[in-house]
Order: C-alpha cells, then structure tokens, then sequence
C-alpha cells in the first residue's frame, strides 16, 4: 500500500492514487439517498436535519426518495408498531441491495418509552437488519448527522470482494410476518436477532 | 346549562318510560353525570339535541370504562346466637359489585354555548350481553369513538353504520382496553431490567433454557 | 400584502356573544349515490407509508377514473397504546407520554392534561404560571400554523420551499422552548398547579424580539402564497364541508371556523386567563381548503397580538405552589373532563380517579381523528390529486389519531 505522504505529494501535481474499493464506496457513501420513511416524532426530527439550518443536503443525502426501489437508506425513525410491522419488512424487501438502516430513536431501537404496549413492536432489529442505532427520544438533527457520518465510515470500510462485509440479508427475501390473533406470527426473526442472556447474577 | 335535576325531569317528561339516574361525583370538578337505560338511549339523545332549552348540537368525547367485578368486604354488627346468648358479633359481609362495560357520552351544545353534560350507558354485564344503542344517527361525532370503543373493549353498537375495528388489525381477537387483557409476552430482552419487567424477562430465560 | 377580502370576514371584538339565531344542525346524509354498473372502478391504497408528510395514515380509495367514489381512512399504524400505558403509569409520569400526542405541539398537550389533572384534584394556579402557558401555548399556535402552511403546500407541489421558510422560523422559536425546559421538541413541562421552573433572565427579550421578527415573515409568507394563482386555483371550491354537518360531525378548531362556526374554547370555556387578551376570531365563508388555510394564518396573526400583550404584561411571583404534591397525587375518587383551543382543535382529557396513584381510566380526546370523520364526504367527487390536498388541511398527526 502506497503511505500517505506519497498520496498527498502526488495530488499536489494533480495525480489521484486510490483503489476501486475506495472510489467506489466514496461514491456510495457520499450519495445516499434515504428513503422517506417518518413513522412518527422523530420524523419531525428528521425533516428538521434536511432543513436549512441542520442541512442533510451537504451529506449528500438530500433526495428523500418516496418510493424503496431508488433508495439506499432506509431511516427507521419513529414507533414501528405491531400493525406497521409487516409494512415495514415489506418495503424492506423492495429496497435494492446493497442497503442500510439506521434506527433512529428510542422507540425503533427496542420500542422506546411504548416498551410496555400490546401494539409497539420492540425494536425494528427483530425483523431487519440495522447497521447504525441513534439513540435520543427524540435525537437531536445533529444526532442523526453523526449516526449518519457512522454510517459512512462503516460504507467506506467495506470490500467489494464476495464474503466481505456484504449484508448478510441478499440470500433473497426477509420473511414478512403477518397478523395474528394476538400478536404477530412469527413474533421475531430468529436468524436475524437473538435475545441476549441475562447474567445469572441479575 | 340548565341544572342537571330540571334536564331530568324535561327528559323523564318527554321519554316516557325512560329510567335516569343522576350519577355523583367525588372529584371539585363538579361534573355530575346522567345515566341513561338502554332501552331508551337513542329516544332520550334525540331529546337532548333537538329541545330548545338544551340543543346539544356536538358529542365531544365517546369513551369506553370497563368495570369488572369487584368484592367489597364489609364489617357489619349482626346479632347472632352464640351458645345461647344473644351477642352482637362482627361478620364479614363479602358484596359483589355489579360487572359491566360503560359508554360516557360528553355532551356540549354551540349553539347555546353551554356545556358539559355528562350521559352515561351501561351494559348488562361483561361476557355476553355487551350491546348498546348507537348513538351516531343522532351525532355523527360518534361514528369513528364508537368504533374505538368496540374495538378496545368489546362493546357492540347496535345501529352504528359500520362497526369494525378501528386501531387494531381485523384478525385480533382481543378487547385491549379491559382490565383482564393479557398482553403478548414479547419481553424476552430488557436493556436495563427491574422489577415485574425483570420476572417477565427472567421467565423468557427460564423457557429457552430448557432443553 | 394581505388578501383585502378576506379581511371583512373577521369578526370584530368582542366575539363571545351568542348567536342571536342558534343554528340547527342536521345530520344529512350526505354518502355518495351508487355508480352505474358498467363503471370499471380502480381501488388504490394510499398509504401508510406515502409521501405526504402526516405519518402512516392509510386511505382506502375507490377511483372512477381521477374521481373518488369512496375513501375509507384506516387507522392504528401508529397506535402506541397510550391510554393502556397511562393506566400503569402515575399522573405525574404520564406527563412525557403527553408531549408524544401531538408530537409538534408538545405544549398544548401537556397544558390540556395538566388542566384536567387540576379539575380533578381541585388546584390552583399562580397568575405568572398562567401567563407562561398562554406564552407558550400561543407560541406553539405561531409555528404550527406556519409549518401547516408549509406541509399544505408540499403536498400540492412546491417541493419544499414554504417549509423551508416555515421551519426555519420554528428552529428560533424551538431555541426559546430549548432555554425554558431543556427540550426542542418533547418538552414535559407543565406541571400540576404551575409549570416545572422559572424564565431563565433575558427569554423575554428574546421572545419579544422573536416575535417582533414574526410579524414580517408572515407577510413575506402571504406575499408569496396568498395571491398566489396555482394555490386559488388548488383549493379554492375544493373540500367544502357546509357548517351543519361540521357541528353534528365533532369537528373543532379552524376547520370549524373556516365552515363559519364562531366556536372558539378559548373564549367560550375561558381557561387560563384568556378574558384579559382581546383577540379576535376569524371566521371563513366558504368552508373550502383555501379558507381553511388562511384561517390558520389570520390565527396566528391573532396569536402574535396575544403573545405581545402577554409578554409585556407578565407579572412576578411564583410560578407553582413549592408544597404542590407532584409525585404522589392521589386524587379523591371522581372523574374530569377538561379541554383547551389546541392548535388542531378540541384536544380534551377524561380522567376517572378510584383515589390511587394511577388514574383508573384516562382517555385524550383527539381531535385529528374526530375531524376525519368527514374525510370520506369532503373527498367524494374531487379527483385523487384534491384528496390530497384536503387531508392536508384537515391538519392531522398521527400521533394523535393513533394515540
């Protein structure tokens, strides 16, 4: 690998050394076009980080797209219920590889300050995969820019080798869960999420 | 408004048949409530919109309370024979209060500016004698509350246009809303566990841990 | 520039009086006729997830065409079981779940339930406190109204550019709301019988001056929107719901006045010490979607006059009662029912007490919900586009609709 004082001293004279992973993800970490996707008050958050005072624009991720097949980034930012559940995995699905989520605010992360409601789906990760948790109720804009340059950092480590860093979802389709007579039938993907096991001691 | 003794007597005038109660209230806020047979629901709403003196042209608020049965112990005096002789003895009266589903109807009126007035309907009991007349011909206020209601607490509006579930999906079965629902048991992971969240997560572990 | 004739269908102050002829309001039945049988209809879901930016809201909507013949609205993608969890919960924590009602305006909603609380328990609260709630509470109107404006005309198409304006505006106004209680948007900060703490020193300079710089914008806003031709032609006819079948429906807040109801809470249940603002209320002629949204912006014309007064008229003293019992009220067995002018409408609570620490039924009012129970007879006949510029002056949030 080429060391940086090199690269820096080449660009001077005009001359841009990288590889075609970096390139490559440079463009795709620049350019993120999220899709629109405000299911409740951090939504409102949300519209506030692409608005002129917190500007997303300047990330690159200004075209909140209204439909999944022209969007790469899938921001999961308020309650997912029960209800909307399936919904969501739907549009997950419909998304085209390679995609992210990020998992704005309490309520998406594990069901938030509604953890103790019959409807509110404890987490988004129970069904998707999700690369970035912001956490805040709701998160400041300037908290989602920080989660979404973590998500860019995580992009621009990836390898576009096969095995390397790929999602682990384009084996094909998630399951879509459906209503049942009391909850949703399958409550969880037990693929994607595993519930951690409490100490002994607690 | 009118008092709420005088709109009882306007309302008992003009429904014949119609049994009304006046319900108290314990809290200052003053806001005593009128309770309404089922039979005569509907008669008694009409009345309540079109009198003069009352004109309450806007249902605010339709709510559902669910009152399950409750076991009052209470100490009495009783005179009893106790080997021979006549005592007074303390017993333990056990009195059941009765179990029901209630609508509260929150009524105000705009043209006359006054308001509220508070109409209550109960059903027969919790089980299987859940009906109720709907009141949405005469507000139609009511149409989307009352299908709230039925669908957080199982109460049946006869007459309501179109009673399906409002918030919750069409396959659940449940009434959420009542004091006896059993919520999913989906706790299995709690970031920081206390208390009765902590026994649920506890039995998630209990479970899975079995072979 | 304001619109000159709209200006004579404001009501001159004083508008409390009643009416010298109550209106009689009918229920009609006003559902669409049966289509002809050869009629080869499209059924679209819109929603929950579209690009109109009110949340997951989903219609159900049969097309002859661009026409709509039924609109069925589906609730509940947002049902987060408030009611359920606030039976659980003691008064005093049920105060956060408030702020998540009607998430942009987390001020009314507390002050509606702190109201309730205090009718239920019998409180009482100092002058200073009032003012504040009126300061706040007439602030959240000021930017509500405005990012309406700007959500309405996302919705037919300019991509943005009102809510720009819009949202900066509600970014200084988020600041002062930010240095009172320490939360842009989730506030939690009324309290029973007064509110959480003080004015920090200098909030009302910049309150002042905020709302000095308010006056101005709202001009440059109608400047560029009320003559604007493309907004006459969208809304003017379009969504017209006639003044009866309002009253009979439950609908409340503007889109009652836009029909020409002159109900306003703040001045038929005077709460709060709204008898000392002189404001008046503007009432709209036709009931149709242009009405509707310049009553929003003649209201926070309205709303500026009261901020104005209030806070050059703010007196000193406590701002609650330093033995006020917060964390373990227990009201005497009883219920209440209390409402306020929420910027969408009557936002009420119902709360029955059985004299423990949590209540043994609450209930909110939601206003949202109850002014779509029209959607289907405002939306019958108009085309898909109409459909969703009407939905859009309703002035729904989910959060609410749902609880």
């Amino acid at each position: 690998m080429v060391d940086n004082e090199l690269r820096d001293e080449l660009s001077k004279q005009g001359v841009v050394l990288t590889s075609l992973a970096e390139l490559y993800n440079w463009g795709r970490k620049n350019s993120l076009w999220p899709l629109q996707f405000g299911l409740a008050c951090c939504a409102i958050e949300m519209i506030a980080a692409s608005m002129s005072r917190f500007d997303i624009a300047r990330f690159g991720a200004e075209v909140f797209r209204p439909s999944p097949r022209q969007a790469d980034l899938m921001i999961v930012a308020g309650t997912v219920t029960k209800k909307m559940a399936p919904q969501v995995v739907r549009l997950y699905n419909q998304m085209p590889s390679p995609k992210y989520v990020i998992a704005m605010g309490a309520c998406a992360i594990s069901g938030g300050p509604f953890k103790q409601g019959y409807n509110v789906l404890k987490g988004i990760d129970r069904y998707i995969p999700v690369d970035v948790h912001i956490a805040g109720c709701p998160p400041r804009p300037e908290a989602l820019l920080e989660g979404l340059m973590l998500l860019q950092k995580k992009i621009a480590g990836q390898r576009l080798t096969v095995g390397g860093g790929q999602p682990p979802q384009d084996a094909g389709e998630l399951p879509v869960p459906s209503y049942g007579e009391h909850d949703l039938v399958p409550s969880k993907n037990t693929e994607l999420w595993q519930p951690p096991v409490l100490a002994p001691s607690e | 408004m009118p008092p709420l003794e005088q709109i009882k007597t306007l309302l008992e005038n003009a429904v014949p048949g119609a049994r009304l109660e006046i319900i108290a209230n314990g809290s200052p806020s003053g806001q005593l409530s009128l309770l309404i047979d089922r039979e005569h629901g509907l008669a008694v709403a009409e009345v309540l919109r079109e009198e003069a003196d009352l004109s309450f042209d806007y249902a605010s608020n339709v709510t559902g309370v669910d009152w399950p049965e409750k076991i009052i112990k209470e100490k009495v005096k009783v005179k009893k024979t106790v080997e021979g002789v006549e005592k007074e003895v303390e017993e333990v009266l056990e009195r059941k209060t009765p179990a029901y589903l209630e609508a509260v109807y929150h009524l105000y009126s705009i043209a006359l500016r006054h308001g509220p007035l508070v109409i209550r309907l109960r059903t027969q009991n919790r089980s299987d004698q859940v009906t109720l007349p709907s009141l949405t011909p005469i507000w139609r206020s009511c149409e989307l509350q009352e299908r709230e209601v039925f669908d957080l607490f199982g109460i049946h509006f006869e007459g309501h246009p179109d009673l399906r579930r409002l918030l919750m999906w069409e396959e659940f079965t449940d009434f959420p809303m009542r004091k006896d629902y059993l919520e999913p048991d989906d706790y299995e992971y709690e970031p920081t566990p206390h208390d009765d969240v902590l026994e649920k997560a506890r039995r998630h572990q209990a479970a899975e841990a079995k072979p | 520039m304001t619109a000159p004739d709209v200006m004579e269908r404001i009501e001159p102050v004083p508008s409390a009086e009643p009416l010298e002829k109550p209106i009689q309001p009918r229920w009609t039945l006003s559902r669409p006729k049966k289509p002809a049988a050869t009629h080869d209809f499209l059924e679209v879901s819109m929603g929950p997830h579209h690009p109109s930016t009110h949340g997951v809201f989903r219609m159900d909507v049969v097309l002859d065409g661009e026409t709509v013949v039924k609109l069925k609205p589906v609730f509940g993608y947002l049902h987060r079981n408030h009611e359920k969890i606030a039976e659980n919960t003691s008064y005093l924590g049920s105060i956060p779940y408030t702020d998540r009602l009607d998430y942009i305006c987390s001020m009314t909603n507390n002050w509606a339930y702190v109201l309730s609380v205090e009718k239920l328990a019998g409180l009482a609260v100092p002058e200073r406190a009032e003012y504040i709630r009126i300061i706040a509470g007439e602030l959240t109107r000021l930017f509500n109204h405005t990012c309406l404006a700007g959500f309405l005309l996302q919705d037919m198409g300019a991509l943005g550019t009102p809510m720009m304006y819009a949202f900066r505006e509600r970014e200084k106004i988020l600041d002062l709301f930010e240095s009172l209680t320490g939360a842009r948007m989730m506030c939690n900060y009324l309290r029973f019988g007064g509110c959480r703490c003080d004015l920090p020193p200098g909030w009302i300079e910049r309150a002042q001056r905020v709302v000095q710089d308010y006056g101005p914008f709202l001009d440059e806003f109608e400047a560029l929107l009320t003559g604007n031709e493309i907004l006459h032609a969208r809304t003017k006819k379009v969504g017209v719901l006639p003044a009866a079948l309002a009253v009979n429906a439950g609908v409340t807040g503007p889109m009652l006045r836009a029909s020409g109801v002159n109900y306003d809470i703040r001045k038929v249940d005077k709460y709060g010490l709204y008898e000392r603002f002189p404001f008046r209320v503007p009432l709209g002629a036709h009931g149709d979607v242009f009405d509707r949204y310049m009553m929003r912006i003649l209201e926070a014309r309205e709303s500026l006059g009261i901020l104005r007064q209030a806070l050059s008229e703010i007196p000193a003293g406590p701002v609650i009662d330093p033995k006020a019992k917060l964390r373990n009220l227990r009201p005497k067995a009883g219920e209440a029912y209390g409402r306020i002018e929420a910027p969408k409408g009557e936002l009420g609570f119902y709360l029955i007490s059985d004299g423990g620490p949590r209540p043994y039924r609450y209930r909110v009012r939601p206003p949202s919900l109850i002014n779509l129970t029209i959607l289907e007879d405002m939306c019958v006949g108009h085309t898909i586009a109409d459909a969703v510029v009407i939905l859009g002056s309703v002035d729904i949030v989910l959060g609410e609709v749902d609880r």
